[in-house]
């Protein structure tokens, strides 16, 4: 078993390899992609089921003992990250792949889209899968660098621009978390999380108050959680529809596992649970607010994308073991239900030409399949019964009402209005591009539409519709079926969500199974 | 633990010199400025490995009590390759916003490169600006807020 592990991050740099070097043909490309990625899902779900009978699986790099070496530990939080991150991945590329054969590869240079695109899957799982502070810092400037790829891919003025700003950001954290980690190794004399782990307890409580702040700055920052979250909705939604749908599911959870890792594995005598739950009110918040005013869908995702990391903040915040087993439920429903969302917006956009819903209508009529995939896309992430993300938040605020402070009950009364306004913001969407028929979309005035503002630099008007290939509407529809197993086998999930908070529990499940003689 | 106070004051002004650069408009400032800090950084990590020492893991030769600790210098090595990787693709980005800038809309059908160039082809394809920064920062502060406005104006200089 210990030979998956670092298969699941050697496999796609491999694929990455064999990609780049077949950059003339893409057919062999997408198929090296699609084989690749296909195997570390089969990987990581025969690691997960044997993760949670026998335990963590923990590997030593290179023969080297912690905290000499560098370790890789695949506990069940890791394992369930790397499985759901590699199908999101999978039923992203096969919707490229689609639109890239429909699109006769003019619109982006595919030689490097797959390459890339291995390169950050590589990243995601090393990040997922480190047991030592700076492999976790490797791992996040992989998938970065990655990222500044993708985002600007193909190079036009609109992405320069917006990656720009999203370049400038990620450079900033990722300097934070280099200097956290040297602050850190000052402190403790060591990198291995699980030894930090240890030490930390020995250090002054002020110390161990600034090593977690600095943390989790660098953290908040690529996780986009109010006030460092106001790049997100900038620099997402210009990217092509699939890459914003990867980043949108993935690269913000990233984030909040690393939250839980800091949280829950090293920094666990530090109480910083009353900021932590002020942050995530004012994240659920500002955020929905914001998406309120969007009239473009990509731009009004991105700000629901922010506001629900909210609840996620929450989860982590009120540290129980439900509250935590509510988290890791609510970001797995969230990583497929959001990035199912930007699929199904890119097949609007080509069907109807924009997504702004100004300009767009009669979709129902015009494509009845397109409608339903965003339509239950959009009742999950609303949190409507009997869909996943109801039973995710049904399951925080159980656990908020358990902690029962004051603030807990604010965070639950902004959680359910924040609920409320996706769903308002979603459904004036559904009004506006599903059910109104196309003809009445000029000159159309509705109260609904006063005070949206377009994407500040929106060209207007609408590009030429473009058919809908199968392969992409067989991608939406594998992973719209997903969100609906998500609700379907819920029991299950969350049983296996609650023996992955379980592992939280005490601090020395982690340390135990990285050092199995104990720490010297 | 003991540590040089000259390589403590360079890192602070590093760091000082650093973020003052990054919060300037221009690209490639910021770009400096990163780069700066990125040292400093380095600086930093440098510092938090103690006292001065012999070669590490080399065992016999001198006194094994003196050695330095070798993590930090490796995890310094990593983040030098890292930062060196992202300037340079820091770079290519703003050659590229420089080209969309110089070029407006024609930026994207005028070829990388040009066949059987002379100096008189290159004047032609691109406006002859002087290339200091209050050129890209003014090209930059267009481009942000009315791309269309800028895009006349290039108009009109031709």
């Amino acid at each position: 078993m210990s030979a998956i592990v670092p298969l699941l991050v050697l496999l796609p740099l491999l694929g990455a390899a064999v990609a780049l070097v077949l950059g003339a043909y893409r057919r062999a490309q997408v198929v090296v992609s699609a084989l690749t990625l296909t195997t570390v899902t089969v990987l990581s779900a025969i690691l997960l089921v044997y993760v949670d009978s026998n335990g963590p699986v923990v590997v030593d790099v290179g023969g080297w003992d912690a905290p000499f070496g560098i370790v890789l530990v695949a506990d069940r939080l890791a394992t369930i990250m790397v499985l759901v991150s590699a199908l999101m991945l999978l039923g992203v590329l096969l919707f490229a792949a689609g639109q890239g054969i429909a699109d006769g590869d003019r619109e982006t240079p595919v030689s490097i889209f797959h390459p890339t695109y291995l390169v950050l899957a590589a990243g995601l799982f090393v990040a997922f899968v480190a047991g030592d502070l700076f492999n976790l810092y490797v791992g996040f400037e992989m998938l970065l660098s990655a990222s500044y790829v993708l985002l600007t891919l193909a190079g036009t003025g609109a992405r320069i621009r917006a990656g720009v700003t999203y370049i400038i950001v990620s450079l900033t954290s990722s300097i934070i978390f280099l200097a956290s980690i040297a602050f850190i190794y000052a402190a403790t004399g060591t990198v291995t999380m699980a030894l930090i782990a240890e030490r930390v307890r020995d250090l002054p409580a002020d110390v161990q108050l600034i090593l977690c702040i600095s943390l989790l700055v660098a953290f908040c920052i690529k996780a986009a959680v109010f006030p460092m979250s106001f790049w997100l909705p900038d620099s997402y939604p210009t990217a092509p529809a699939p890459v914003t749908a990867v980043f949108a599911g993935l690269l913000t959870k990233v984030g909040v596992y690393a939250i839980i890792r800091t949280d829950t594995v090293m920094f666990t005598d530090v109480d910083i649970d009353i900021p932590l739950m002020v942050i995530a009110l004012l994240t659920l918040i500002i955020g929905i607010l914001g998406a309120l005013a969007q009239a473009d869908i990509k731009r009004l995702l991105s700000f629901t994308l922010v506001s629900h990391i909210g609840y996620m903040i929450f989860g982590i915040a009120i540290g129980s073991q439900a509250a935590l087993a509510a988290t890791i439920f609510y970001i797995v429903h969230h990583i497929i239900v959001q990035t199912t969302l930007f699929l199904a917006t890119g097949l609007v956009e080509r069907v109807g030409g924009t997504t702004s819903i100004n300009r767009v209508g009669g979709i129902l009529k015009a494509s009845p399949l397109v409608s339903v995939l965003f339509f239950i896309g959009a009742m999950n992430l609303g949190g409507i019964p009997p869909f996943s993300g109801f039973l995710g938040k049904v399951g925080l605020f159980e656990a908020g009402v358990a902690l029962g402070t004051p603030l807990s009950y604010v965070l639950i009364a902004a959680g359910t209005a924040t609920s409320l306004l996706t769903l308002y913001a979603l459904v004036r969407v559904w009004n506006m591009v599903f059910w109104r028929p196309s003809g009445d979309v000029e000159g159309y005035t509705s109260p609904l539409l006063d005070s949206l503002s377009e994407t500040p630099d929106d060209p207007g008007g609408t590009v030429r519709t473009k058919s809908v290939p199968r392969l992409m509407l067989a991608a939406t529809t594998g992973m719209v079926a997903l969100t609906v197993g998500l609700t379907l086998f819920a029991g299950p999930l969350f049983d296996l969500a609650a023996r992955t908070a379980a592992d939280f529990d005490s601090h020395s499940t982690y340390v135990d199974a990285v050092f199995p003689g104990g720490v010297e | 633990m003991t540590a040089s106070a000259t390589l403590i004051l360079l890192m602070a002004v590093l760091y000082a010199v650093g973020i003052t650069v990054m919060l300037e408009r221009s690209l490639t400032r910021v770009l400096i400025g990163f780069m700066l800090v990125g040292n400093a950084t380095n600086l930093l990590i440098l510092l938090v490995s103690g006292p001065n020492g012999t070669a590490p893991i080399v065992t016999g030769t001198v006194s094994d009590e003196g050695m330095a600790d070798p993590v930090p210098q490796v995890l310094m090595l990593t983040a030098i390759v890292i930062n060196f990787g992202l300037t340079a693709f820091v770079l290519a980005l703003i050659y590229r916003s420089w080209w969309l800038a110089q070029l407006g809309d024609q930026g994207d059908s005028v070829p990388d490169q040009h066949h059987g160039e002379t100096e008189a082809a290159t004047d032609a394809t691109f406006d002859a600006v002087d290339l200091d920064d209050a050129a890209l920062q003014k090209i930059l502060a267009d481009s942000d807020e009315h791309p269309d406005a800028h895009n006349r104006g290039m108009e009109g200089e031709r």
